[in-house]
């Protein structure tokens, strides 16, 4: 069992989510963006919103630095595991905490405003109640870290999931010891990974960073296939251009 | 110089007689489905008022539209590209729907179901948000309709600016008018600039704004971005919409549905051929009230050989270009300058254009001391302050405004004494800058108004770019998931929604 929730699982949550992800955007992009239901209700929004946004992309980074980087380069840069592991506990509390209560106050609005709960799916409900889940059991696990300071269960982890991602059989052997409340917090994420293209979580893949890039402010379409030749003033009359 | 058609709008205020026929035919065409029930993409308004969404033109509150940093750049109101994706986690520009209104529908079914009872049965009203009972419907898609409502609130009119408007809430000082707002389809619309995801774009053919329903993701910033409000969050698929000029229509030679249906012949559409390369100086002209005569720099003249050759390397089309020669637009923009557009402070140079009403004239009980400018009435004895249009229309300068009342005035001047007195009065012509063949084609298509003459547009030219062989057998206009007819029913993704249930009224 263990082996199947830890070695085998998340491969299927893994695939699920990407191959589920990629068919949602070619056959039904409509269906695609953030469900933003600020102009329903703003009261709460904006703080819990921004609260728990932040808090989860500080959360999710640093999970995905922390977890994939090969404990060589660490050791290398001379970063010792107890610090590394201070480090996470921190960094990860204080941003679980400002999620936590973002998430909450969005949370509390969705349940409570008539107008949002009328015009909530299951699944907006749902996953905003696995994701508070997942960050009360993240945060659960901070006193679990706080009896090892050394940082040896961390690199567990680390070895686990660089496990996962390079196709080791034994990945799952890796963390057969570990607390409880880890194997909770990973199972629940990994949850979360299965469900993801088929909740409005998947609009964090569409950020606009692109915005940025985009030659100046205007977007204009043209139906033509050639663009047109580039050209300093009027084109003077009676000589055919262009043709 | 890089010459660019588009499909403008005039309406001529001057007739509009308040009847909403306009909204009501969009509404039924575009935005009679579930999440846009409150979106009115043509909405009429009375003025002085402050409009659908309340306060609408108080752009200190909304930040929509353009500004010139100090550093003399243009860019959005609302901020920068980095200010605006700092934003995107809750867009404090943003109105509620209650700044609308929130939709409602009436217990109908009651008034035949009731039971036996004391009392007549009444349709009482419910959200159509939640279903649930509202006890007092507290705003509407027109709520200060013909003057509805105390004049201390509707005189937050954002157009009073700069005038004493106290004496205007006295009785006998009153005015009113009519203002139908579309999209304006600018040539720098902020809307298009403002969309993080590059959903909304302004096509090249005909300049008609359109937002990519598969691209838009719900980031919400179009809708504050947009200084007229006329870009509305659908509540129930997560996506932004908006007027589309009618495009299927436009398309093969017809006007919008709202131009169509409209009674009283008020609205005019036809082709403006416009310098592309030209709109950023134009949108960013230092002083505001420069904006007007900035956007007419942008126009370019259809019967210049030069512009004509021009615009035949740039690949528009023979017929657009003698569309362009005809356009009812360039008449009334550009060689008469009766039309202005809709606030050009906010910089994004639009392309629905108003001719300003006449009114009666002020303290008609003192008739005789009126001023009169000859055979005219002087405009600014006209009920409607001159400054209060030239609010609205040219950023606070009254005397282009002016002058197209008194063209105005001076054609009705001149055809009461050409079919009364049968004499033509060169003279009053000649004192507003017109000749009597300019009068009486103003005549002709302002007031007489026929079809034609109204509506010039060109057909698309889809055939120089798409092969029609390919397009057999396709599927036309669908709701954007293949060939799905319109509404989406549920599918793994989350298109699934319950039907609103609209709760029986319980005796």
């Amino acid at each position: 069992m263990h082996n199947f929730l830890f070695g085998i699982y998340p491969y299927i949550a893994l695939s699920v989510a990407i191959v589920g992800s990629i068919a949602r955007y070619e056959r039904d992009p409509f269906t695609w963006k953030t469900s933003s239901s600020q102009m329903l209700r703003r009261k709460q929004l904006i703080m819990g919103s921004v609260l728990f946004h932040i808090g989860v992309l500080i959360i999710f980074f640093g999970h995905l630095i922390g977890l994939l980087t090969p404990l060589a380069i660490f050791d290398a840069l001379g970063i010792s595991h107890g610090f590394k592991q201070l480090g996470a506990v921190v960094v990860g509390g204080i941003a679980g905490v400002m999620a936590l209560v973002g998430g909450g106050m969005l949370f509390h609005r969705r349940w409570t405003d008539p107008r949002i709960r009328k015009t909530s799916s299951t699944a907006d409900i749902a996953i905003l109640a696995m994701l508070l889940m997942q960050l009360v059991l993240g945060l659960l696990t901070i006193f679990a870290s706080l009896g090892h300071l050394d940082g040896h269960e961390m690199t567990k982890f680390m070895a686990w999931a660089q496990g996962i991602v390079t196709f080791d059989g034994a990945a799952a052997s890796y963390i057969s010891d570990v607390a409880f409340v880890f194997k909770l917090h990973l199972f629940l994420g990994l949850t979360i990974f299965l469900v993801f293209p088929f909740t409005r979580l998947v609009h964090m893949l569409s950020v606009p960073v692109r915005y940025i890039t985009r030659p100046g402010y205007q977007v204009v379409r043209s139906r033509r296939s050639e663009p047109l030749p580039t050209r300093a003033g009027p084109v003077a009359p009676g000589r055919s251009a262009n043709k | 110089m890089r010459v660019r058609a588009q499909i403008g709008m005039v309406l001529n205020l001057d007739k509009c007689i308040g009847c909403h026929t306009c909204s009501v035919t969009c509404k039924n065409v575009w935005t009679s489905r579930d999440g846009v029930e409150y979106a009115w993409f043509n909405n009429v308004e009375t003025k002085p008022g402050t409009g659908y969404p309340t306060d609408w033109e108080n752009q200190d509150r909304w930040n929509g539209g353009w500004e010139r940093t100090r550093a003399g750049k243009l860019q959005p109101k609302q901020g920068s590209k980095w200010r605006i994706l700092s934003n995107i986690f809750g867009n404090p520009d943003l109105p509620e729907i209650d700044d609308y209104y929130e939709p409602f529908d009436f217990d109908y079914d009651h008034l035949k179901s009731a039971p036996e009872l004391e009392a007549f049965p009444t349709a009482r009203p419910r959200s159509k948000i939640t279903g649930e009972r509202m006890e007092k419907i507290n705003k509407g898609p027109n709520w200060e309709e013909i003057l509805g409502g105390e004049f201390s609130k509707r005189s937050e009119d954002y157009n009073f600016e700069g005038i004493q408007k106290e004496i205007y809430g006295e009785y006998e000082n009153t005015f009113m008018m009519y203002l139908p707002r579309l999209c304006e389809h600018c040539l720098n619309p902020a809307c298009a600039a403002s969309c993080p995801s590059g959903a909304i774009y302004k096509r090249e053919e005909d300049g008609i704004v359109l937002i990519d329903q598969e691209k838009c993701r719900g980031w919400r910033m179009c809708v504050s971005g947009c200084p007229y409000k006329k870009i509305y969050y659908n509540w129930q698929s997560g996506k932004s919409e908006k007027c589309t000029l009618c495009y299927p229509r436009i398309e093969s030679g017809n006007p919008t549905v709202c131009s169509e249906t409209c009674v009283g012949r008020i609205r005019y559409l036809g082709v403006m051929l416009y310098d592309a390369d030209k709109i950023e100086e134009a949108a960013n002209a230092s002083d505001k009230t420069d904006l007007y005569d900035a956007q007419l720099d942008v126009f370019l003249d259809p019967n210049d050989p030069a512009v004509i050759e021009t615009a035949r390397a740039d690949g528009i089309p023979e017929d657009w270009i003698k569309s362009a020669q005809v356009s009812p637009i360039w008449k009334m923009a550009m060689e008469w300058k009766v039309a202005f557009p809709l606030h050009p402070e906010y910089r994004t140079l639009p392309m629905v254009w108003y001719i300003p009403p006449l009114s009666p004239i002020q303290n008609a009980a003192e008739a005789g001391a009126i001023g009169m400018d000859g055979a005219m009435p002087d405009v600014r004895n006209l009920r409607i302050p001159l400054r209060y249009l030239a609010n609205m229309l040219t950023a606070g300068d009254e005397e282009p405004v002016a002058l197209a009342l008194e063209r105005m005035l001076a054609m009705r001047s001149y055809m009461r004494a050409k079919t009364i007195d049968g004499v033509r009065d060169e003279a009053v012509a000649a004192k507003v800058g017109l000749d009597g063949a300019m009068i009486e084609d103003m005549y002709k298509i302002m007031a007489l108004a026929d079809y034609e003459d109204r509506f010039v547009i060109p057909t698309t030219h889809r055939e120089q770019v798409e092969e029609a062989y390919d397009l057999r057998g396709g599927c036309g206009f669908t709701d954007t998931n293949g060939c799905s007819p319109g509404i989406s029913k549920g599918s793994l993704f989350g298109g699934s929604k319950k039907p609103l249930k609209m709760p029986e009224e319980v005796r």
